[in-house]
């Protein structure tokens, strides 16, 4: 059914995207952008109708990677599913398998040795870093910057990338988490190259808001555009760094403790707008933040075992019982939802994906807004189609 | 954080007739669960909105479970006449036997909201709504107009368990096509054959092809 046949009724209720009216002029013009168009980052398509340059209805349309990741996990077993954790977004597989590994842990009642949570920790923040530099590279090339700044994120994103490959033996799919710790150790030399790539990545953040935080481009194009109020971010469930865009004060880490996070000091970057600009500023900043907590973790890791020696590999048979667990991912909030019969195989297996549930308000924010500034307010949302789709 | 049966109390203190039961997790991580009546859902979890000690606003996760029809084995004791032969005589005697007898649980489809409050960092309170059965009943309303959080999330467990959430403003598949018949993550889904590896469909592929479709339409 086109959209254009679709007349938009007023909703009761607060939290309903806004009915706008077109001015009457001339005709309304559908347009798919996507699947195949090059800023949705993947297959994504949203179906907008737009009044000369405005857009009046927006529906986004999902599920062109759409595989049943959950369907696939509930045949298979627990560790089974581990490896397959690093395909929902494949920017984090370590965030990933830290959700899922967490869940898991509750599940059974698992304690982690201190080695290896301080483990999870490195890794966990530098896919942070490595993540958001990508994304405001992303959100840059999307406003016509072709090219050179994401090229400087990458180039910084590949360092990070190396010492994952030498620590798991891969890029991206790192499949590095068990439930009670972590598959191998971290060695000395390799702990030294991470103090070293740590050390230089102030002066890449120092470099890459030198060059865009106060460009007059990206300034026009981005404060102003695409707000999100703070009372509809918590309503619809908005998560990560754009829920504290809005200047919404609520961070997993601070506020669950889940880890060790309880253990380092580290301020929680806040906006007041709401506005594209203070999703790209609250991403900066939250890399300065990872910093912090990297330089801290990287001095105070202790030695030790990094599997718990109870953890229970193969055989593993939780109890009947039901757990959720959540961390504070790079794009949100990332969450299982586990629940257990006795058997090896998860009865029900859930994953929380933040990125289709931070799409949610898309609409509401493009409404309204020029049709090339969809693509900016879609790029600051920061989503990865595996995770949408699963 | 209030414990589940403080929730339990002031929900009821503050809805008539609210019917919540509590749902025990026997796992370590102890994330009890309060059962909401469908009835009364909508005014339950706005009053878990905007109840200012409480002040779940931020739903964080919605999904659903499928529950099959449970077959039970019950060892039960019944007295039957039997005819014995005692000393050469034919007798009938009374004789208490145990016999396994199975009883059908009905099943049910089943949506999780997991709460927690973004205003008091509390959390996670889980709520639960099941349907009546898993064919014909399976209506609940949906907690859409009170979390806005809950609007794909609905969808995604309309399009694969088969749940309609009365009252959702767009209650359309978001994941399958439109076309598709089904909900894959229901427990009893067949997988189709899968026919387009086969070079061309022909005798039995063909034969399996056919039944699978006549099936389906």
């Amino acid at each position: 059914m086109s959209l254009l046949d679709t007349k938009p009724e007023h909703i009761e209720g607060w939290n309903r995207p806004p009915v706008i009216e077109p001015d009457g002029e001339g005709e309304l013009l559908e347009v798919a952008m996507g699947p195949h168009h090059p800023s949705t980052h993947g297959v994504f398509r949203m179906d907008v109708a737009l009044d000369g340059e405005r857009v009046v209805r927006l529906k986004p349309v999902f599920g062109y990677l759409h595989r049943n990741h959950e369907k696939i996990a509930e045949g298979t077993t627990y560790l089974a599913s581990m490896p397959y954790t690093d395909r929902l977004d494949y920017f984090c597989s370590l965030s990933n398998n830290w959700a899922y590994a967490l869940a898991v842990e509750k599940l059974v009642g698992q304690e982690v040795p201190e080695r290896a949570q301080y483990i999870r920790v490195i890794l966990a923040e530098l896919t942070r870093i490595q993540n958001h530099a990508s994304t405001i590279g992303f959100l840059l090339q999307e406003m016509g910057a072709s090219g050179t700044p994401l090229m400087y994120a990458f180039r910084e994103r590949e360092k990070i990338l190396d010492l994952f490959e030498s620590l798991t033996g891969s890029r991206m799919m790192c499949n590095y988490m068990r439930f009670g710790g972590c598959r191998v150790d971290v060695s000395g030399p390799w702990l030294a190259a991470t103090r070293k790539v740590v050390a230089g990545l102030p002066a890449f953040v120092d470099e890459f808001e030198a060059l865009l935080s106060s460009n007059e481009i990206l300034m026009a194009r981005c404060q102003g555009v695409g707000v999100l109020k703070p009372a509809l971010a918590v309503n619809a469930s908005i998560s990560g760094p754009m829920l504290r865009a809005s200047g919404v004060n609520y961070d997993i880490r601070k506020v669950d403790h889940y880890g060790i996070y309880d253990r380092f000091k580290f301020r929680v970057p806040l906006g007041d707008h709401g506005d594209i600009y203070d999703r790209y500023m609250v991403r900066v900043l939250e890399m300065r933040e990872s910093i912090g907590i990297l330089n801290q973790a990287l001095k105070e890791i202790p030695g030790g075992p990094i599997m718990d020696p109870k953890a229970k590999l193969r055989g593993f048979r939780p109890k009947a019982g039901e757990a959720y667990g959540r961390i504070e991912a790079p794009k949100g909030e990332l969450g299982f939802y586990l629940i257990s019969d006795g058997s090896p195989n998860p009865y029900r297996y859930r994953v929380r994906p933040p990125s289709l549930i931070n799409l949610t308000v898309l609409e509401d924010m493009c409404l309204g807004q020029n049709v090339a500034d969809v693509v900016l307010i879609f790029g600051s949302v920061d989503i990865v189609l595996g995770e949408v789709d699963r | 954080m209030r414990t589940v049966e403080e929730i339990k109390a002031a929900i009821e203190a503050a809805v008539p007739d609210a019917g919540v039961t509590l749902v025990m997790n026997p796992s370590p991580a102890a994330q009890h669960s309060l059962l909401l009546q469908p009835e009364k859902a909508v005014a339950v979890a706005t009053f878990l909105r905007d109840s200012p000690e409480l002040a779940f606003d931020y739903l964080s996760n919605v999904t659903g479970v499928d529950w099959l029809d449970k077959e039970i084995a019950e060892k039960v004791k019944v007295t039957k006449s039997v005819t014995k032969t005692v000393d050469g005589v034919e007798q009938t005697v009374d004789e208490t036997v145990e016999e396994t007898q199975k009883r059908v649980e009905p099943g049910y489809l089943e949506a999780v909201y997991h709460l927690y409050s973004v205003a008091l960092k509390d959390g996670p309170l889980v709520i639960r709504m099941r349907t009546a059965n898993r064919t014909d009943k399976i209506e609940m309303p949906s907690l859409t107009p009170v979390w806005r959080g809950a609007e794909f999330q609905e969808r995604e467990v309309f399009d694969l368990y088969g749940i309609v959430f009365a009252g959702h403003p767009d209650l359309r598949r978001i994941l399958m096509w439109d076309g598709f018949k089904d909900h894959p993550m229901r427990k009893d889904y067949v997988e189709p054959d899968d026919f387009e590896y086969e070079p061309t469909a022909h005798d039995e592929v063909l034969k399996r092809a056919q039944e699978r479709q006549a099936s389906r339409d």
